[in-house]
């Protein structure tokens, strides 16, 4: 049992995930049209390369655009969550050693302590994005289940992993439970709005390239000022 | 009157055009509205087809993070009521259209047509706000075309898209009126500018100036007030007898077949008259639809317009610059004056500096609002709803954020380089009865400032 959920379905997961993002990553570049858009994504790629760029990073940095900096509490939330959803699942021990034995891949790992706090940073925060979730008013109007099934996706392989590690006694159980949330997760991620792991960069390149080519990216000195 | 006045097709006669003006602020309209047949089948095609992978995305993988509830005017001013988040707005319409696949009756598409111009005016300021780089009002531009096909686009929209249809003018001005309109100015002019001209139709003038067909049909003034200013700086320009008018109601209609004629006939102008440069009047939307958004509807698959167009807050900044227009010191603002960044010329296209460089000239105390240039904030007019009855309420509402804006600046004067925010303003301060507080064009502040060089003919007047 183990043996297979660690060893086939791992791999299944995985390639179903790989493949899945790509496929949305493919599909979304098809899918743009310069006549609807009403943007040369062709041409003038002086600037809409500087504007995609720009686009994804200043995002990618803590109080790096004027939207994280009016909102610091959801922004810092954002960011608690993201630092231990991104770090952790590739760079975890456990995990490097599962990637290079079944990919090939070698990655560095991170210490074990300082992977212990971020997933506890993390799942801190997702309780408290529930939290948020569930308190302010507008976010009561606009929440959906496909919202709720994501936080719970990413909450289970986090909480799993920490019990694991910290009740020793039950600890196959709780690696069972854990490998097979982490494949929900790798499963279920193309299809549901965990897709943003990789629609997150096409859709901000695609509104980067837009202030560029079109939007003033002439008259504004290239990238828009997020 | 037993014609039907509410159908899918656009205006495209006289006589259409005066059935509508005849039903009172359209009710009879509105009435037939709420009888008529939504085609499912149509409307799930043209969804198909038309609903791409960006529009697609930008719905499914919102967070729902509420990051753009407070970006937006309208939420702000409705006491941060939840269903005037940018998010909720375009999900609870074209979000639910798209998952519906077009099986809807015709009260969702009334609500839809009711959110899409009464509650966003497409100044794209959410778009700055998301994480994801979702636009919300581009999602709105996109539904109102959708509406707009299918017949439900507010009486006063389809009546403008009629009048470019038309007359080739967001109003029933002929290239007759036009012409006149010109030589009317110049002899207006003649005592105190003895050598005034409109110069119609002079093929490879520097510059061929565009306008809006309200300076045309109700401020003439603000033509004369181009042509001294072209007078004193110097500039060979012209107008065209036909595509001079830049604005396009027919954007905010969502009436993209309509904007594509519109911006040809510009377009043509050119081909025929050959200019350096084409500026064009101060005018947000006018600017939008001809050199941001008009290249594409041409078929420019660049992106780019024929020839250099200049926004004339470009052009001002660019005399000013060279020396070309001089201020006299004694006759700068005095008075504590602050900027209104058209949302349409401003974030879309990047021209706030050039506003401020103008200000630097003219002004002796310029505030700036909070937030300012990319950032600002929509006059609360924008996208049509300064013209459109039924949302007469909503805007008011809306305009509310604008005026705290301003008045946090205590300016005494709004510099306001575009039609629609000048009346935005105009309106909020009759509303909200605020009487300390001025607002105008550039061209009339110039035009009392400057220095006129020796060498031009003037009589002072008394």
């Amino acid at each position: 049992m183990l043996d297979f959920i660690t060893g086939p379905l791992f791999v299944i997961s995985l390639v179903i995930f790989v493949v899945g993002m790509l496929a949305r990553i493919f599909w979304y570049v098809r899918g743009l049209d310069w006549r609807l858009e009403r943007v040369a994504y062709r041409y003038h790629t002086d600037r809409s390369v500087p504007g995609a760029l720009a686009s994804i990073f200043k995002w990618l940095i803590p109080g790096g655009t004027d939207g994280w900096r009016t909102q610091p509490v959801a922004a810092v939330l954002f960011f608690l969550l993201h630092f231990g959803a991104v770090l952790v699942p590739l760079f975890l021990l456990g995990h490097t050693v599962l990637l290079e034995r079944y990919v090939g891949i070698t990655l560095p790992s991170l210490p074990g302590t300082l992977a212990d706090i971020l997933s506890v940073l993390s799942l801190a925060a997702i309780v408290l994005l529930g939290i948020r979730r569930m308190v302010s008013p507008a976010l009561r109007q606009l929440n959906s289940g496909s919202d709720w099934l994501i936080l719970v996706l990413t909450f289970l392989p986090f909480a799993t992993g920490l019990i694991a590690r910290l009740d020793t006694s039950a600890y196959q159980s709780w690696m069972i439970l854990h490998v097979l949330s982490g494949e929900l997760f790798l499963i279920l991620a193309p299809f549901t709005k965990l897709s943003h792991i990789v629609l997150f960069f096409m859709s901000r390149a695609q509104i980067g390239m837009d202030f560029a080519i079109k939007r003033g990216g002439a008259t504004r000195g290239g990238a828009f000022p997020w | 009157m037993s014609e039907l006045l509410c159908t899918p097709t656009p205006i495209t006669t006289k006589e259409g055009i005066l059935e509508l003006l005849k039903d009172k602020v359209g009710a009879q309209y509105y009435s037939q509205m709420k009888e008529m047949k939504v085609d499912q089948a149509a409307l799930a095609r043209d969804l198909e087809q038309t609903s791409k992978s960006r529009t697609r995305t930008w719905l499914n993988v919102c967070a729902h993070c509420a990051m753009c509830a407070d970006s937006c005017f309208f939420y702000r001013t409705n006491n941060n009521d939840p269903t005037q988040i940018p998010s909720y707005k375009i999900q609870a319409t074209l979000g639910e259209l798209i998952r519906r696949k077009g099986k809807v009756d015709a009260e969702f598409m009334i609500k839809c047509m009711d959110a899409a111009w009464g509650k966003c005016t497409c100044c794209n300021r959410c778009a700055v706000y998301c994480p994801h780089g979702i636009d919300t009002g581009v999602m709105f531009s996109y539904l109102r075309g959708i509406l707009f096909k299918h017949g439900f686009i507010p009486w006063e929209m389809k009546i403008g898209s009629g009048m470019h249809r038309v007359y080739g003018a967001q109003m029933d001005v002929t290239e007759e009126d036009w012409l006149e309109t010109c030589e009317w100015m110049v002899e207006e002019q003649q005592e105190e500018w003895p050598d005034l001209e409109i110069p119609v139709e002079k093929e490879h003038a520097d510059v061929m100036y565009i306008l809006n067909a309200r300076e045309v049909k109700h401020y003439p003034e603000d033509i004369a007030l181009a042509a001294i200013l072209f007078h004193v700086t110097d500039t060979d320009w012209t107008v065209p007898r036909e595509g001079w008018e830049n604005t396009s109601l027919t954007m905010f209609a969502g009436d993209w077949e309509g904007c594509a004629q519109n911006v040809k006939r510009i377009y043509s102008a050119i081909d025929r008259i050959k200019p350096k440069v084409v500026v064009g009047t101060e005018c947000g939307h006018a600017h939008r639809a001809t050199v941001v958004e008009g290249p594409y509807w041409a078929g420019r698959e660049s992106g780019d317009a024929p020839v250099r167009f200049m926004h004339y807050v470009e052009w001002v900044a660019e005399m000013l610059r060279t020396g070309k227009l001089k201020i006299d010191p004694a006759k700068k603002i005095k008075v504590p004056c602050t900027l209104q960044d058209s949302c349409n010329y401003v974030r879309n296209d990047g021209l706030g500096s050039a506003t401020r460089e103008i200000m630097s000239y003219i002004a002796e105390d310029f505030r700036e609002m909070d937030p300012k240039g990319d950032h600002n904030f929509c006059c609360g007019g924008g996208g049509g709803l300064n013209g459109i009855g039924v949302y007469r309420k909503e805007r008011n509402v809306g305009l509310k954020n604008k005026l705290d804006q301003i008045k946090a600046t205590g300016a005494e004067l709004v510099v306001t380089p575009c039609h629609n925010c000048w009346d935005a303003i105009r309106d909020m301060m009759e509303v909200y009865e605020e009487h300390n507080i001025k607002w105008s064009f550039l061209k009339p502040l110039l035009a009392e400032m400057i220095i006129v060089p020796p060498h031009i003919r003037h009589n002072e007047l008394e």
